[in-house]
């Protein structure tokens, strides 16, 4: 049991905790909002704004729960996270994302992701890289338009094939 | 009995179809494939290979999963040996001992343990699926709506709550999970939850987009910011990769062991892999003869938890056939592979698609002898398959991730939403918060909430209705222990720690 050491020093308040048991709480508020517009139409039994009034209940508890959790610090210990990486990685998502948004095509989109990922896992090589990415993509594209007939968003690049 | 024989070459004449074993292959080729690289355990590789089978027929895709499941499973035992990064929890148990035979150059032997104990496993389970799913199938007929609703109460309180590390933090999970489940037009009334005037969130949240980010997205995500702790070693298999004879005698009852843990913790709505491998790894450490080789790679180490992991596996497959009750994470993902059909598991299934059910059956034995023939030989090339350089693995997955995203759903808000499920599931690993309640949140609470609407309106509004059925009333109970159990036990260790 966790409490079991009785020299164990006072725990300090983790403030993650916290940020966690607010967004529960958060979460909770918006399922009951959004259920405002609902119409009760049912003559018997429940309606379409119970579920989530249930649902939000449950959450409201859970951010007690989270936030007590929290002030006794009883959240397992976590080793030190590398922020470079992750967000390297979530660059590439949102390149991936705007250049299919903006109609760059699945080749360049997928190509980007790869590179900035490869990256932060700590390859240096980046043209080697995109020449990797750009083939592989063009591959991939190829199987999937030509043999399976799925269509995947066409950009410049595609147009060239 | 007889009926189940019946049913099951029925099944069987199904299954060895030509067309239909080519699925079977390539899907445990595809599943040991894809679930050997390090970090995608089963659920992921289901998840990713789901697109692959949109346009086949629901019976050769089923077949097809049935071996992607299972090679799914063997490929992650074989990471969990070769390299110690267990893909999901339930090769926890598998690595313990696995990676020291591995490092002590008995690789080989490791991994032919674990590839016959899961056949030996698998091929048990799947024959106590085939007998126990027809008899559970007769009971379940009976099941009211307010019945279904109490079962899956059970469901998600025993995933989510009881057997995890910590019951609020499972039940945070699982709530969020309910929460995505509301997203969307309402099936009864037609009016839209949670859609925030989104075009593309009427259709309510794609399962296979969340189980992706999560698991995929989330899983590199959380591997890149902790590069700097670990470092991989790959080891190679050295020496014999057969059995010796002593090795045949000091594995083969830890397999039917690890089969009796598996199986039966596996078919009750209870969920995981987890207890019956390390239930397994207790006994086998508690029963050997050479207990100074535990914790140095003791080969019934490997040979037990492997078995429980495949039983239960195959286990899983009984609440999720017979009741439509996916209780783990690769269970939901087979779920949703039913669904993209429009197919409901559940009793009614077994009556009108018998074909189809007992085709996926039979198709489990098929799968399960295809990778005891295909894995031993085949072990070069999926050692080749590990030893790929960690950036361009990672590259890879999240470029296949988001591909089946693009292709089944090229849109920005969709794309989005999978980038989102990727944080979320990087903030939940690094939080520890279990991922599987989450999911079978999604995946189960949209069929709860109707299944409940459905009693309420029968019962015109009446909720003593779920009292009233001593189904249902007994499973709520249920739930209801299995909720409070772990709090009261809690409260129990700490009455005793203040004691002493």
């Amino acid at each position: 049991m966790t409490s079991g050491d009785p020299v164990q020093p006072p725990r300090r308040v983790d403030r993650a905790g916290i940020v966690i048991a607010a967004l529960l709480a958060v979460l909770a508020v918006v399922l009951v909002w959004d259920t405002r517009v609902l119409q009760t139409t049912t003559m018997y039994g429940m309606g379409p704004e119970v579920m989530p009034v249930v649902v939000a209940s449950g959450l409201a508890l859970l951010a007690i729960g989270n936030f007590i959790d929290a002030l006794r610090g009883s959240l397992p210990a976590r080793e030190s996270a590398d922020p470079v990486p992750v967000a390297l990685i979530l660059v590439g998502l949102a390149l991936l994302i705007a250049i299919i948004g903006f109609g760059g095509g699945f080749i360049m989109a997928t190509s980007a992701l790869f590179v900035t990922t490869s990256a932060a896992f700590g390859r240096r090589a980046i043209l080697v890289d995109a020449i990797i990415a750009l083939v592989m993509s063009t591959l991939i594209y190829l199987a999937f338009d030509r043999l399976l007939t799925l269509s995947l968003p066409t950009g410049l690049l595609e147009r060239l094939l | 009995m007889i009926d189940t024989f019946a049913a099951l070459a029925h099944g069987m004449a199904v299954a060895v179809q030509p067309m239909n074993l080519l699925y079977a292959l390539i899907g445990v080729f595809l599943g040991t494939a894809v679930g050997v690289l390090p970090g995608i355990g089963p659920a992921l590789t289901v998840a990713l290979l789901l697109p692959v089978t949109y346009k086949l027929d629901p019976g050769g895709s089923l077949i097809m999963f049935a071996g992607i499941y299972y090679g799914g499973m063997y490929g992650g035992s074989t990471t969990a040996i070769l390299i110690n990064t267990p893909g999901e929890s339930a090769s926890m148990a598998t690595a313990l001992e696995g990676n020291k035979m591995a490092k002590a150059g008995r690789g080989g032997p490791a991994l032919a343990t674990s590839a016959i104990g899961s056949f030996v496993a698998g091929t048990i389970a799947t024959l106590g699926l085939a007998f126990l799913a027809p008899w559970l199938v007769d009971f379940a007929v009976r099941f009211g709506p307010e019945d279904y609703f109490a079962l899956m109460c059970v469901a998600f309180i025993t995933v989510s709550a009881t057997f995890g590390d910590s019951p609020v933090r499972g039940l945070t999970s699982l709530f969020i999970g309910l929460t995505l489940g509301l997203v969307g037009i309402d099936k009864l009334t037609g009016q839209a939850r949670l859609a925030f005037g989104v075009p593309e969130l009427l259709d309510g949240v794609e399962v296979t987009t969340l189980a992706v980010g999560l698991f995929a997205v989330g899983e590199a995500l959380y591997v890149a910011s902790r590069r700097h702790h670990t470092e991989e070693k790959l080891e190679p298999v050295r020496g014999s990769l057969w059995m010796t004879k002593e090795d045949w005698k000091r594995s083969w009852r830890p397999w039917l062991r690890g089969t009796m843990f598996g199986f039966p913790i596996g078919a009750l709505p209870a969920g995981g892999a987890e207890i019956p491998t390390f239930l397994s790894y207790s006994t086998e450490k508690r029963l050997t003869k050479y207990p100074d080789e535990f914790g140095k790679g003791a080969i019934e180490g490997v040979a037990g938890p492997e078995a429980a992991n495949n039983a239960s596996a195959a286990g899983t497959l009984v609440p999720l056939l017979t009741l439509g009750l996916p209780t783990s994470a690769t269970a939901a993902m087979m779920l949703a592979g039913f669904q993209q059909y429009g197919l409901n598991p559940g009793p009614l299934l077994f009556a009108e698609r018998p074909d189809l059910v007992w085709g996926l059956i039979a198709s489990l034995f098929i799968a399960n002898c295809m990778l005891l023939v295909l894995n031993l030989p085949l072990v070069g090339l999926w050692v080749r398959l590990l030893a790929i350089p960690q950036p361009w693995l990672y590259a890879g997955i999240l470029v296949f991730a988001t591909m089946g995203t693009i292709a089944a759903k090229p849109s920005v808000v969709e794309l989005s939403m999978l980038a989102g499920f990727g944080v979320l599931g990087f903030l939940m690993r690094r939080f520890d918060f279990p991922i599987a309640p989450l999911v079978v949140g999604l995946i189960l609470g949209p069929i709860a909430e109707s299944q409940l609407r459905r009693a309420l309106a029968i019962s015109l509004g009446d909720p003593m209705t779920l009292l009233q059925s001593p189904i249902s009333a007994t499973l709520l109970g249920v739930a209801l222990i299995a909720l409070l159990a772990p709090f009261v036990l809690k409260g129990l260790g700490r009455f005793k720690a203040s004691e002493d």
